[in-house]
């Protein structure tokens, strides 16, 4: 009982109750029929918002104002130029994963150098930037759609002991930033960055190489989905990156991370990302319209972010 | 004296930088020096005004809006279908809308919810609700409604003409009216809001309804200008008008906004578009070089500010 009421009070918990419940509900309109394949696309699809969520879940841990919207460009440009690059030879995959990750560490570190040296707010600068590398990205691609290499599609589409590949490197990942977030410095670092900037400042914590190394860190975490994301679906493409705007930041959210700032958790990011999945999927399941499975995904959010708050005033 | 200048300083650096624009472009291209050239170069920056004002209040009660360009899309699928043969219902519809903006708010402060995430939420809403309306492109402006928009007042364009009454007008609500002064207090010090007196209940769900208001009031000139609406026309005015506060001057958090700016913010993001067609520069890069300018004007911003400062400690 005791644990229990822990688990309760954990903020990630939310997260995978409204997954489970949403995928049982599924499952019993299918009649059970579809476990198994339900349950594999949910865990590959949910895979990259997994990735980027958990960089951009960094990025919003700094505190308010703090967020980057050059996600969905960084995955569109490092798809594209890493699938150019290696223009379907199995021999160029690691150069290519090397070349994505490069693409990230440079955008993070403009970014930064905007929101640092021209003093723009992130939102803005990171905004702005975007509307760059999205222009690299159209006149890198020219219209061109190159497969992936051989190996590198298989990969990415097939399963090792049952487990998507994709949602296994999203399970590295998340260890590694877990690691950093929960057991490293740094995570204690960015965590009283994002609860005081001042007060971390006093205490003599490098600010400006945090905030420099979280950018960069959400860059290269977006490069990397991109890279993934461009070999699974068979080819880059201009809008590819679009949906992850939107999605990187809600999944931070309905994942019980603090949007202020300062308390984040990698959990909450695989509850909020299966249940993003899984609520598409159910209304899909159901046969609605666009329009109705629009509306009822925005019902949805809100009423798990209202079901998972607090009112005002009340003691934690 | 010297008290009114530093009053206008905000405003004079976007304004500043709209008319270097504006030289820039004329320079290039003489010919949009006249009546005509000038309304179709600030034609479509109406209903991103109007929108940018909308996002300018949610501001100024440190809330962000990431539902505005879905909501005035919303608003002018609404308009399009409904307004030309039931006005009644569209009023009905919009006023129905503005209400929701107005729960909103009150549920945002009631259960301290980030409205990032709400908004981010109704942003799916909205877009349903545009799409059940108006599955497919189409519709049309109401008659009066399109010769407001196409009107040919002597001397200055419409364009100008609406921008300025947008801009005063928004001025007297949020700078001048007490019901102003205690929204931007709410960005400032909700809690000395309350301690005054005042419900910080009542005023953030008054600060959403009239931001929905602006938003309904963009959707309707938008229509105006295109004759027809689709489900996704405005989808770009989330980040456009969240970038033409900023250019104008104010700020996240703390309740610093300036309606004039965002205006003028709103002008020089319109303005930015056609300078770059004039440019001729490479369709790929259209987007990049919008991305550029925006990077150049809040730089200039910040060394303009820079050289103030030090004037002022000299």
């Amino acid at each position: 009982m005791n644990r229990l009421t822990m688990l309760s009070r954990k903020p990630w918990i939310w997260s995978f109750v409204a997954a489970a419940a949403i995928w049982l509900v599924t499952i019993l309109f299918t009649g059970g029929s579809s476990t198994a394949s339900l349950s594999q696309a949910t865990l590959t699809f949910a895979a990259f918002s997994i990735i980027v969520g958990l960089g951009q879940m960094l990025v919003i841990t700094l505190g308010p104002g703090n967020v980057d919207l050059s996600v969905p460009a960084t995955i569109t440009l490092s798809g594209t130029v890493a699938l150019k690059l290696m223009d379907g030879q199995d021999g160029m995959i690691l150069v290519g994963l090397l070349v994505s990750i490069a693409i990230g560490l440079v955008i993070g570190i403009l970014n930064y150098a905007l929101i640092k040296f021209l003093r723009i707010p992130p939102i803005i600068a990171t905004l702005s930037m975007s509307f760059l590398v999205q222009s690299c990205a159209i006149w890198y691609n020219r219209g061109l759609r190159v497969k992936p290499p051989e190996a590198l599609a298989s990969f990415s589409t097939s399963s090792t002991f049952g487990l998507p590949n994709t949602a296994i490197i999203a399970l590295f990942l998340s260890l590694g930033v877990w690691w950093l977030l929960d057991r490293s410095l740094f995570g204690r670092w960015i965590s009283a960055i994002g609860q005081n900037a001042f007060a971390a400042r006093m205490a003599g914590i490098a600010v400006d190489g945090c905030r420099l190394a979280t950018y960069v860190l959400c860059a290269v975490l977006a490069a990397i989905c991109g890279y993934l994301l461009a070999s699974f679906s068979g080819g880059a493409a201009l809008n590819m990156g679009a949906e992850y705007l939107l999605m990187s930041i809600a999944v931070v959210v309905i994942g019980g991370s603090a949007v202020a700032g300062g308390n984040s958790n990698v959990p909450g990011i695989w509850g909020a990302s299966l249940f993003m999945f899984l609520v598409v999927s159910m209304l899909n399941t159901y046969g609605f319209g666009a329009g109705v499975r629009l509306i009822m995904t925005g019902l949805i959010i809100i009423s798990v972010i209202v079901a998972a708050s607090r009112p005002t005033g009340s003691t934690r | 004296m010297r008290k009114t200048i530093s009053g206008f300083l905000p405003i004079l650096i976007p304004a500043l930088s709209l008319v270097v624009l504006l030289a820039a472009v004329f320079y290039m291209q003489p010919r949009a020096m006249s009546y005509t050239g000038l309304n179709l170069l600030f034609n479509l920056a109406v209903p991103i005004a109007l929108a940018t004002i909308a996002q300018m209040i949610i501001m100024a009660v440190n809330d962000l809006d990431l539902s505005m360009g879905t909501f005035v899309s919303f608003a002018a699928c609404v308009t399009a279908v409904y307004m030309p043969q039931q006005p009644l219902v569209a009023c009905m519809i919009l006023l129905a809308a503005i209400g929701v903006y107005a729960v909103l708010g009150i549920i945002i402060t009631l259960r301290d919810l980030p409205s990032i995430v709400v908004t981010l939420g109704m942003s799916f809403v909205w877009g349903g609700l545009a799409v059940l309306i108006l599955p497919a492109p189409g519709g049309q402006a109401p008659v009066w409604l399109r010769a407001l928009m196409i009107a040919k007042p002597p001397f200055v364009p419409m364009a100008i003409v609406a921008s300025v009454v947008i801009a005063f007008l928004a001025h007297l609500i949020i700078m001048r009216s007490t019901f102003g002064v205690l929204v931007r207090g709410l960005g400032g010090n909700s809690r000395s809001v309350a301690r005054a007196g005042w419900s910080v209940l009542a005023l953030k769900g008054a600060a959403y309804a009239l931001a929905a208001a602006f938003a309904v009031l963009a959707g309707m000139a938008l229509v105006g200008l295109t004759t027809s609406a689709d489900a996704n026309i405005a989808l770009r005015y989330t980040l456009l008008s969240i970038a033409g506060v900023i250019l104008g001057g104010g700020e996240f958090v703390g309740g610093r906004v300036s309606p004039i700016g965002a205006v003028i913010g709103a002008l020089t993001l319109t303005l930015a578009g056609s300078f770059l067609s004039f440019l001729r520069i490479s369709p790929d890069w259209q987007i990049g070089a919008q991305g550029a300018i925006l990077i150049i004007v809040l730089a200039l911003r910040l060394v303009i500010n820079r050289s103030s400062q030090q004037e002022k400690a000299s």
